[in-house]
Parts: structure tokens; sequence; C-alpha cells
């Protein structure tokens, strides 16, 4: 089985340092991607993340014309992106138009400062696919530093952030700053999105940032047991992608999307079936799948 | 209804109100103070600011005169005080959250930090509160897929959970059937018997509460009356209001009103979609 050998992929773990950092890496944005997911999908944000990862894009293209670190570049580009979807498309009647005038314009002037850069090449199309072998331990501060504070935050704001992004009504009727979570939030996922960049490409956030947390919320209805869920399938995607691709030596995020996308349609596929069981038992809505296992 | 004494603080009271869009005034004028376990009707056409009352109730729109003093503090300052239940609306069916989640948010999802302490109180706080409306067998199903009037008994647990001074309600009998309705509002009557929380009622229809009423307030075209059902729901009265005639008939226990739909679409159930936050920002 040449694809996947085990034996020379255990090797490369245990004796390139680089693996090893990309596989901490992973790790962290599994959980911080996974505790994400959840809110994105109930506030319907996948397109905004999106988006806010194109402009990441744009961001560390233009750091790679001016010779400074594409991790800075592309934060700067989501953290501006993030802004300008939660400010700009606030009202829910603007918001999917804004999000493709902004993510079309971004992906524009990102192709541009790419036409103009004359290095590597691979530094080019890392930056849309990813490049998590290229990890060292400087960045590896930035992503562990700005993991926690995204982690903080969110630990502060949760219980908040979830009435609003469910119940928005009755969480302004129970005075709930609904617009300040908007911008605090759209802040979380700018920086998350910029750590993403650089595991998955910008190309391919969404399948982690939103994938695993979709899946999950086919299988269970508790915002708990989604976020739980969200962060393995999370994990699973991210450090499997990685490791899975040692061998063939291929690029980490066909892997990582592979996987995720694979999860989500088993999970689909629990879902159908157990909506099918519950039709034919009774009329009654249908149990909660976790608890019921 | 719970003695009216001095030493008793009001739930509610309004002191001179008014309320105006440009040159459009709603209402003016408006002296009005609710006593704890008082339910009191908010009633009136499409546009007369009903919605606008609670608003400005909650904090969320400003008087143009006036002042309002809500559970003993300003609108906006008092609102953990205060208990919101919604009308009916369509929740996403794959929406990640249960009854029991919907439930506890009424309780602290206005608090900071994760709150991973005082677990297990807050689940025997929200089980109660669900038991109590009759809601425990489909508390952990996703809110989404439950039938309108199922939704609104978790709604009233969601409200009365945080065991607020004041319940603000906000059309919660709309789009829901005779029985529904009926069950609804006879657990809203119950907890301000039980628990003397006051109740402020915005309806476009007072049959479904009228055994309950107190005092109704009626708002038309800028004039708004306060009183008894029996003293405002008068064809004399409305008539008045409306500046036209209008016959108000009683007929087995209920009011009817001619003449008012037609001029003004009163009774037509109206989904209003806008959003509560909408007129803030």
């Amino acid at each position: 089985m040449d694809l996947f050998d085990f034996g020379k992929t255990w090797e490369l773990i245990t004796e390139l340092e680089g693996v090893q950092t990309a596989l901490l890496a992973a790790a962290i944005l599994g959980l911080v991607a996974g505790v994400l997911g959840p809110l994105i999908v109930m506030r319907r944000m996948s397109f905004a993340v999106h988006g806010t990862s194109e402009l990441a894009f744009t961001g560390g293209a233009a750091a790679l014309l001016l010779g400074i670190g594409v991790e800075y570049g592309a934060l700067i580009g989501a953290v501006v992106a993030a802004l300008l979807l939660g400010i700009l498309g606030a009202r829910d009647a603007d918001r999917d138009s804004v999000i493709g005038v902004i993510l079309s314009f971004g992906l524009g002037m990102g192709v541009l400062f790419l036409s103009f850069y004359k290095g590597r090449s691979g530094n080019k199309f890392g930056i849309l696919t990813g490049q998590i072998i290229t990890i060292d331990s400087t960045n590896l501060t930035l992503f562990v530093v700005s993991s926690v504070v995204v982690l903080a935050v969110l630990a502060l704001v949760y219980r908040p952030l979830l009435f609003a992004s469910v119940d928005r009504n009755v969480a302004v009727a129970r005075g709930v700053p609904v617009k300040t979570l908007t911008v605090v939030f759209a802040l979380l996922v700018g920086v998350s999105t910029a750590l993403s960049v650089k595991v998955v490409g910008s190309l391919l956030v969404v399948a982690l940032m939103v994938t695993p947390a979709a899946a999950a919320a086919r299988v269970t209805a508790s915002p708990w047991k989604a976020t739980v869920l969200s962060v393995v399938f999370a994990e699973v995607s991210a450090i499997g992608g990685i490791v899975l691709s040692l061998a063939p030596g291929l690029p980490v995020s066909a892997f990582v999307t592979a996987i995720s996308f694979l999860i989500y349609v088993v999970c689909r596929v629990l879902a159908w079936q157990r909506d099918r069981r519950t039709r034919v038992r009774s009329v009654d809505p249908a149990p909660d799948l976790v608890a019921a296992a | 209804m719970a003695p009216v004494s001095d030493d008793v603080r009001p739930a509610v009271r309004v002191r001179g109100a008014g309320l105006a869009f440009g040159p459009r005034t709603l209402w003016s004028g408006l002296d009005l103070v609710v006593e704890p376990g008082e339910f009191l009707a908010v009633l009136g056409p499409n546009g007369s600011g009903k919605s606008s009352f609670l608003k400005a109730l909650l904090g969320m729109q400003d008087l143009s005169a006036g002042t309002v003093e809500i559970a003993g503090g300003r609108p906006g300052g008092a609102n953990r005080k205060i208990g919101y239940i919604p009308q009916q609306r369509a929740i996403d069916e794959s929406l990640t959250l249960r009854g029991v989640d919907l439930v506890g948010l009424g309780l602290d999802g206005h608090r900071w930090g994760p709150g991973l302490t005082g677990m297990a109180a807050r689940r025997r706080r929200v089980s109660e509160a669900i038991e109590a409306v009759g809601a425990t067998r489909y508390a952990k199903q996703p809110v989404g897929r439950l039938s309108g009037g199922e939704q609104q008994r978790l709604r009233v647990a969601q409200a009365l959970v945080g065991d607020p001074e004041v319940l603000l309600c906000d059309e919660p009998l709309l789009s829901l059937d005779l029985a529904h309705q009926r069950a609804i509002s006879e657990l809203i009557d119950e907890r301000r018997q039980s628990a003397g929380t006051a109740v402020l009622f915005v309806t476009h229809e007072i049959n479904p509460v009228l055994p309950f009423v107190d005092r109704v307030l009626y708002l038309v075209n800028g004039q708004f009356r306060i009183g008894k059902p029996d003293e405002v729901m008068t064809t004399e009265t409305l008539s008045q209001l409306y500046g036209t005639r209008v016959e108000v008939l009683k007929v087995g226990g209920q009011i009817h009103i001619a003449g008012a739909q037609s001029a003004l679409c009163e009774g037509e159930p109206h989904h209003h979609e806008h959003d509560v936050e909408e007129q803030v920002g």
C-alpha cells in the first residue's frame, strides 16, 4: 500500500520537528475552529467566514509582496474583513450581497498583489491552499497566543453570544448587547480564520470552521454536545489530514477537507436514518440522537 | 389582583409619556401606574404604538416626553427583572437548541462568563419552570421541530424562570389555535396570581385574555383610554377614540368590535416581522 505507508508516516512524525509543530498547531486550531463552529452555523455565517478568509488571502498576498510575514498580513486582512462584514452586513437583507461584493474585490486585489510578487511560486500557492509545514517556533508562538485570546474572550461572552445567536429578540429584551457581540464575534472569527489560513489555506477555511459544526448539528440539538462533537470532528480532520498527507507527500488541505466532508456525509446519513425511524414509530418530533445513543 | 397600597412599589409607573416619530404623534400625555399582580391589556389597531410602548418600557425606544419607571429602575436598567414573551415565529428546524436550552437562556443567558458553577441548581430551576408550564415531555427536543403552541409554552417558562417582577408579552398568542391561546393565557394568569407578577399584555385580540384582564390601555390615532374592560370596551368610548361610529357587541362573554375593522384593519392578525430592536439602530 503505497499511499498510506504507516512505517514511513511514523518515522516522519517522530523524526521531523516541523511535523510535530504542525500537529500541535493543528490540534490548537481544531479546538478553536471546533468551538466557534456551532456559533457560526447558528448565526448562518458560513459565507461570511468564506469572505473573511478571502480577505485573509488578500492580506497575506500584500504581506508577501511587502516582504513581511504572511501570517501578519492574513491576520490584518481577516480582521478588517470580519469588521466590515459585521458592520456593513448587520442587516440580514444586505448581508449576503455585502459579503459577495467584498469577497470578490478582495480576491481580485490578492491576485494583483501576487502577480507583482517575484519570489518562490510555492509561497503564492501556499496562501490559497495552506502550508502548515512552514510553521516554525516564532509563528507557533503567535498561533498559540492568538488561540488563547480567542478562547478566553469566547468563554467570557459565551452565554450572551449564544442567546443573541439563537434568540435575538428575547436577548435584546433581556438587555444583552447584541450589536456589540456581533462585532466581538466578527473579531473572533477574523482571528481564527487567519489561523486556519496557515493550515488549510484561504480557499478551504470553511472545511475546518464550518463543516465539523454543520455535521454536529445534524446529530444533536444540544448546543453543548454540538460544541464537543464539533471539536472532535475538527481535531480528527486537522490532525488526521496532516498525518495522512505525510507518507504520500500530498497537500495537507486535500486530506483535511476530505475527512471533514466524510464526517459530514456520515452525520447526514445518521440523521436521515434516525428521522426515518422516528417517523415510522410516531408523529412526535425526532429525539436527540446523542441522548438516545 | 394585589391590594393597592402606598408602601408597595408599582411595577410600572409612566408619567406624562409621549412618543412621536417626526410630525406623527403616536401618543402623548400618558400617565399609568401598574401595580404588582395587575393584568393590563394593551390594545389598539396596527401602528397605534403598542409595540413601541413595550420598547419604551424595555429601554429600546426613547420617549419624546415624560418618564418611565419599571421594576424600580429606569427602562433598560432593570431588564433582568423583566420577563419578555415574544410572538411565536418559525424557528429553523436544524437549529441546535432544545427547549431546556431556550428556557435556560431566560435564566442566565444575559450573564457573562462560561457559567460552569451552580450547574445543578440551574438545571433544577429550569426543569421546575418547564414542569410548571407542562412542557416536560418535549423539553429535550429541538425547538424548531415543536408546534407553535409547544414553543409558546416554553416561551412562558423562559420568561418566568428568572422570577420577573414584570412580564411583558408582545402578541404571544398570535398564530396559535384557540385551545393553545387559552392554555398560554392561563399559564400567564396563574403566575401573576401566585407570584404577584405584573402583566402587560400587548394584543390585537382581547377575548382570549378577557377573563384575566384588570384594566385595558386602548391606543388609537394618538388618543388612548385606560380603564376596566367594561368601561373602555363600549360603543361610546371606542367610537370617541376611533372618531367614527364603532359598534361594540358583547356576545357569550366575548367582545366584538364592528366597524373598526374596515377603517383600521383591527383584528386582522398581523405578523409584525420587524425585530424588536430594529427601531433602535
